[in-house]
């Protein structure tokens, strides 16, 4: 049983860290009404350049600002690709995903991993301060602050008249193109605000399982999918924009936790897991198609 | 006000779709002309109103609004300058933000969005007294989705969005063509009232001849990408609808009065 506590704290602790990529998928995906596949490569992009930089010696809150600066310069370069070049957004992402794969392997000197056995953490920082603290409570209580930081940016920044023009550029680009708003401004804003927090994301997640390797990035897109939808479907799309930012994380921490579940099964290995996150996303997305479904044929049968 | 020359515009060229859309178009508006738009499926209405507002580019010609060359300008930096509203009444409003936060997106047309709060506490009273002129009760649902109103709210609120701040010309592009004949009353009436009361310098295309001739000071009437017949005055006030059918006919030979036009 104590084993199967554990387990669950630290699927949650995961939840919470990655719920920051979560949030940054958010802005493309509900926001934007964009699938931005970048995100596999910058997720990677911050693990790879967070660690590198440690390694180096450089301070590991400073390390993960610059991977935080390289997340958003990658989301500019989707951007770029797909409002100046007309690349389809799709396709944009997958060519920014596909480049970050060499980049950081460049990054990382050509090494696919980058361990952090003895170097400085920002949790080890906090175990230093508190030693009585587990692994898990100190990259619980990191994710924590650090999730509540971006919830609160990004309440701000939807709130402001340039986010309000994001936000109505994916609802109805056209209506806020003739109010006077650059679209193709705001899509880049949104990328680079997007994989921005994708890469802090990373930055902080290999600093929690003190490795970063150029294969950590792969299915994040589908990650950040199922956390977002699980959130939806838990929670609902209701009350303000906090309680619909917070439902994203939750479902990310949900998502960890029914992971953790499902590996209790021996049946299942954990190279089942992507198959598992894409069932969950495919079923998620589907349930309102489902629903319409079911309603239209009970109120059929009620009709004769 | 606004100075239209010689404008042409050929959709898809070198292609079997190849479609003259305008001809040279010359146009000059007074400020304060109510101006209404009539024509045939393809005559260059929609076309001519979306030049102007810059949605596709022109391929010769030039346009002059309020003294400034916006010939060449791209859409979201003449907005500053035009009020629009659209045929879908989906098209002016963004379904899944507040009434009041589309508000806010229409009352900032053509200014710099930077990073203050995106609606303040003098706007929400504002949006309010001005939406209590509508008199559809919308005051009081300030925070609703704009997607919960019906096609004739929201194009009445699009149409007090355009006027929130107020536009050098007004383009109304057949916007009560998608509404019922009571809901569009309502909106052409609201029309006028808004056009009187700021002194709108407007450009409304309409298929109802009726409207064309009730409404407004001027009536142009395009065939093929040209403008073939311009009346305003005591002229306009004594048209009938038999009068402009038969010129559609004269010009066209009969083919311009099709089933739309015969209903309206």
């Amino acid at each position: 049983m104590s084993s199967f506590f554990l387990a669950i704290m630290g699927a949650v602790s995961q939840g919470v860290l990655w719920s920051v990529m979560a949030l940054g998928v958010y802005i493309t995906f509900r926001l934007l009404d964009i699938a931005d596949l970048s995100v596999d490569g910058t997720f990677a992009l911050g693990g790879v350049t967070t660690a590198v930089l440690i390694v180096k010696g450089m301070n590991p809150i400073l390390a993960l600002v610059i991977a935080t600066l390289a997340g958003m310069l990658a989301g500019l370069v989707t951007g770029l690709l797909h409002t100046k070049l007309g690349i389809p957004a799709i396709l944009a992402g997958i060519l920014t995903m596909i480049s970050c794969y060499s980049i950081n392997l460049r990054i990382a000197g050509g090494a696919s991993n980058t361990p952090l056995l003895k170097a400085d953490t920002v949790m080890s920082f906090l175990n230093d301060l508190f030693p009585a603290l587990s692994k898990t409570a100190t990259s619980l209580i990191i994710g924590l602050i650090l999730t509540a930081a971006v919830v609160a940016f990004l309440y701000w920044f939807f709130g402001t008249e340039m986010g309000s023009a994001l936000r109505a550029t994916g609802n109805n680009e056209r209506m806020i193109r003739a109010l006077g708003v650059n679209t193709d401004t705001m899509k880049n804003i949104g990328l680079v605000i997007s994989n921005g927090f994708v890469a802090l994301s990373g930055g902080v997640v290999a600093q929690s399982q003190k490795y970063a390797d150029v294969g950590m990035g792969t299915g994040t897109i589908v990650i950040g999918l199922a956390s977002i939808v699980i959130g939806e479907v838990i929670f609902g799309n209701r009350f303000n924009f906090a309680y619909v930012l917070c439902s994203v994380v939750m479902g990310s921490v949900l998502y960890r936790i029914i992971i953790a579940i499902v590996l209790r099964f021996n049946f299942f290995t954990t190279g089942d897991l992507k198959l598992l996150t894409a069932i969950i996303v495919a079923f998620a997305l589907s349930v309102p198609i489902i629903k319409n479904k079911v309603l239209q044929k009970s109120a059929g049968r009620k009709g004769r | 006000m606004l100075k239209v020359t010689g404008v042409y515009k050929t959709f898809n060229p070198g292609t079997i779709n190849e479609k003259k859309a305008l001809n040279g178009v010359d146009l000059s508006l007074a400020p304060g002309d109510f101006v209404t738009v009539i024509g045939g499926n393809g005559a260059g209405k929609s076309t001519i109103m979306n030049m102007i507002a810059g949605v596709y580019p022109i391929d010769e010609g030039q346009i002059i609004l309020d003294g400034q060359d916006i010939s060449r300008l791209p859409e979201y930096k003449r907005a500053k300058l035009l009020g629009r509203v659209f045929q879908d009444p989906m098209m002016g409003t963004a379904a899944g933000m507040e009434i009041q936060e589309n508000m806010a997106l229409a009352y900032r047309r053509g200014k710099p969005r930077g990073l203050s709060w995106g609606i303040t506490k003098a706007e929400k009273k504002l949006f309010r007294e001005a939406l209590r002129t509508l008199d559809l009760g919308l005051e009081d649902r300030m925070t609703s989705k704009v997607g919960l109103l019906s096609g004739g709210q929201r194009q009445a609120l699009t149409l007090l969005m355009a006027t929130l701040q107020r536009p050098q010309l007004l383009l109304l592009d057949e916007h009560t063509a998608a509404l019922d004949p009571k809901t569009a009353k309502k909106v052409l009436d609201l029309t006028e009232e808004l056009v009187s009361r700021d002194n709108l310098t407007t450009l409304m295309v309409t298929h109802n001849m009726k409207d064309a001739i009730h409404v407004g000071n001027r009536l142009i009437m395009m065939h093929e990408g040209r403008i073939i017949y311009d009346v305003s005055g005591e002229e306009k006030k004594n048209l009938q609808v038999k009068d402009l059918l038969a010129k559609f006919e004269q010009v066209s030979g009969g083919e311009f009065a099709n089933d739309r036009m015969l209903l309206a």
